[in-house]
């Protein structure tokens, strides 16, 4: 059988975006600290700023060394093009933002991070925005909210923090069948664990502080997209299917095709927002990239040893991660997810919420900070940091309990990981 | 924008630029034909560049391909009379520039349409563009695997690591994304008429119009020799080499391409 001629992932995450400079011969990126880039000339640079011709002018809008890591992430995720953003939130939001107007309505999974439940519940109503919260568990419900003037549907791949494994497939073909894109959030998953647009998804949305970085050294986050949904046919997506003055009466489905999603993000939302990656930011990040592999591999082996010894422990009250045969989508996972569902879990320590706070105060090897997806084991407790802002009630609807402690497995030896666990969760229980 | 071509309904890219301007009454109208499972898209470099230097460009969406009304039509011959019609419909003689399959088009139109075919630029092509086997096979049963091997196939070792011209770009993702969402069975078909068509070189004999070949040397579809007996047939034509594009020069090389096409379309 012949074979596609492409380099295959682990080479990709090296190299794709990227020649050797050939001016200086530079094998790394080379950080092109810029704001700006010398035009040809008067023609050259009307060209450019009118989209007749391709290149970099100015670096909120494109960066050579940007442009590297959005060329690589769209290669790992099987996109047509990617556009890098200052954070993750300005990802969700460049796309949203790119796609949708006033009037319009999101179908939402309603177990997603505290950051983009805000925006969507809190933020983007005061532009005329709406969003419909549904289980992630159950396609049919995103199907029962879906309205005339439904947009969007937006989910993440593994929720935000139960590790609910969302069905791309059954969710992609219930928005498609209403004429809707399908955006994801994969930042948990990484393109090394699962590629959504494979599975039908039409918008691959990262924060690449997580795992894709992976050193919790610099802050950005993707908007990847997918190439294939048709945003012409359905008179849906005006942004994209109509003439657009700030360039001319252009139409970006007409002379882009498969691209005009990422090319008007780029051209519209980082001109006007301006949500940008620096350069800086986009050098650290493409170095967590380039080991991509061999680290979520050692994350997700990581992980399976920790949650062996949290089964056994007798302070552990449940476990959350597809990994464990408890978990409802332990089949599901196996299934999306053959190399592993990700290195963050979540699980109960029985006493509480006091107990939960013996703990995190007891842990001395993992970190108690706000982040997730860096080499170190780090810890938290939502309901009083990242999900603070939910009500009561919508914290037990995304299954967020007093007593739940999140955790992101880090790359150390398990052994050591393992034991600072055990003997945290051992002083928790000292009241 | 859409217009009819021999009662059917075709669309096209023209840079935003509408083509009946009154200032651009004399300028040079330009057709640009795509290749096999391809669409107008794989013209965005030059579309809107042309059209916004003194050119009426027209990017088309052939029949059943893009957003143009199907079926797709079922011989070179039979495509190259349809520029004829696409002539007629713009309402003036046509610089055709065709890449691929759309290059075998552009050669038998100019070879046959007389004056409708005011120049030719091909590019992309050999004398003749025999399939691989395991490309037909996959495309006959749509599936994926042939947009992952033309891809894979069409661009040159640079194109594969990248970077893209354009700014974030994955371009063997692009050429994927543009041939799996041609609709199912245009590939297979477009593929096939590629590979019985024989007339290309019978066909640059024919032609006296201006014309331009422009070949990638890195191009393993149709590698650089197999265009030889084309260009010795073509004789007049003007040839341009580009040493570090594939198959698609208009997307690996897009400034050498602009290049190319000033001079030809207004030779000093």
């Amino acid at each position: 059988m012949v074979e596609p001629d492409h380099h295959r992932f682990d080479t990709r995450a090296l190299h794709a975006g990227q020649r050797p400079d050939p001016v200086t011969g530079s094998r790394a990126v080379p950080i092109h600290q810029t704001t700006s880039y010398v035009f040809d000339s008067v023609d050259h640079a009307a060209g450019l700023f009118n989209l007749e011709v391709s290149g970099h002018l100015y670096s909120r809008i494109s960066n050579p060394t940007v442009a590297v890591l959005e060329e690589r992430i769209a290669s790992l995720e099987g996109g047509v093009g990617a556009v890098c953003t200052s954070s993750g939130q300005a990802a969700l939001h460049l796309a949203m933002a790119t796609i949708l107007n006033a009037g319009d309505h999101v179908v939402a999974s309603r177990n997603i991070y505290g950051g983009s439940h805000n925006m969507l519940n809190l933020t983007m109503p005061r532009f005329g925005i709406t969003t419909t919260f549904v289980d992630p568990r159950d396609p049919r419900a995103f199907d029962a909210a879906i309205r005339p003037e439904t947009r969007l549907v937006f989910a993440e791949t593994l929720g935000n923090p139960g590790i609910e494994v969302l069905d791309v497939t059954a969710v992609a073909e219930v928005a498609h069948s209403h004429g809707l894109p399908l955006a994801v959030d994969s930042t948990f998953a990484t393109p090394y664990l699962m590629r959504p647009i494979d599975h039908g998804a039409d918008i691959v949305i990262h924060s690449v502080t997580k795992f894709l970085g992976g050193h919790g050294v610099a802050i950005g986050g993707v908007v990847v997209d997918g190439g294939r949904f048709d945003w012409a046919s359905s008179g849906k997506f005006p942004t994209l299917s109509e003439p657009y003055d700030g360039y001319h009466g252009i139409t970006f489905t007409e002379e882009f095709g498969t691209t005009a999603l990422s090319m008007r993000a780029r051209a519209e939302g980082l001109r006007d927002f301006g949500g940008c990656m620096s350069p800086a930011n986009a050098f650290y990040l493409l170095q967590g990239v380039e080991t991509l592999p061999v680290r979520m591999a050692r994350h997700v082996d990581n992980t399976h040893r920790v949650i062996e010894m949290l089964d056994a422990h007798d302070a552990v009250s449940w476990i959350s991660h597809p990994a464990h045969p408890s978990h409802p989508d332990h089949e599901l996972a196996a299934r999306l997810y053959p190399k592993g569902a990700g290195a963050i879990l979540s699980f109960g320590v029985h006493g509480g919420r006091e107990a939960g706070r013996r703990f995190i105060e007891a842990v001395e090897l993992a970190s108690h900070l706000a982040n997730v997806g860096d080499a170190k084991t780090l810890v938290i407790h939502p309901g009083s940091t990242t999900h603070q802002q939910m009500s009561a009630e919508d914290l037990a609807a995304a299954g967020i309990g007093e007593e739940l402690i999140r955790l992101s497995v880090g790359l150390e030896d398990p052994d050591d990981i393992c034991a600072d666990l055990s003997r945290a969760l051992r002083a928790s229980q000292k009241a | 924008m859409r217009i009819q071509v021999a009662g059917q309904s075709v669309h096209a890219a023209t840079g935003a630029m509408a083509i009946d301007r009154p200032e651009v009454a004399d300028a040079p109208l330009v057709a640009l034909i795509h290749g096999a499972g391809m669409d107008r898209t794989v013209w965005s470099h030059q579309t809107r560049w042309l059209a916004h230097h003194d050119t009426r460009a027209v990017a088309v969406d052939l029949p059943g391909h893009g957003y143009s009304d199907g079926p797709a039509l079922g011989s070179i011959a039979g495509l190259a009379a349809w520029v004829g019609d696409l002539s007629e419909a713009l309402g003036g003689p046509l610089h055709v520039i065709g890449h691929s399959m759309g290059a075998f088009i552009g050669l038998e139109a100019a070879a046959t349409l007389g004056d409708r075919i005011a120049s030719l630029v091909v590019m992309g092509l050999g004398a003749a563009m025999p399939v691989h086997p395991a490309l037909q096979t996959a495309a006959d049963d749509d599936n994926p695997l042939a947009a992952d091997l033309m891809a894979g196939w069409m661009h040159g070792p640079d194109q594969k690591f990248g970077t893209n011209p354009t700014p974030g770009m994955s371009m063997t993702g692009t050429s994927r994304a543009v041939i799996e969402t041609s609709p199912d069975g245009v590939l297979a078909g477009d593929l096939a008429l590629c590979g019985a068509y024989d007339g290309a070189v019978d066909a640059g004999a024919a032609i006296t119009c201006p014309t331009t070949v422009v070949l990638g040397t890195l191009d393993r579809m149709t590698p650089r020799r197999s265009a030889q007996p084309l260009v010795d047939a073509l004789g007049h034509a003007t040839l341009v080499e580009l040493a570090t594009s594939g198959h698609a020069p208009m997307m690996e090389d897009p400034d050498a391409v602009r290049s190319a096409l000033l001079a030809h379309l207004f030779p000093s």
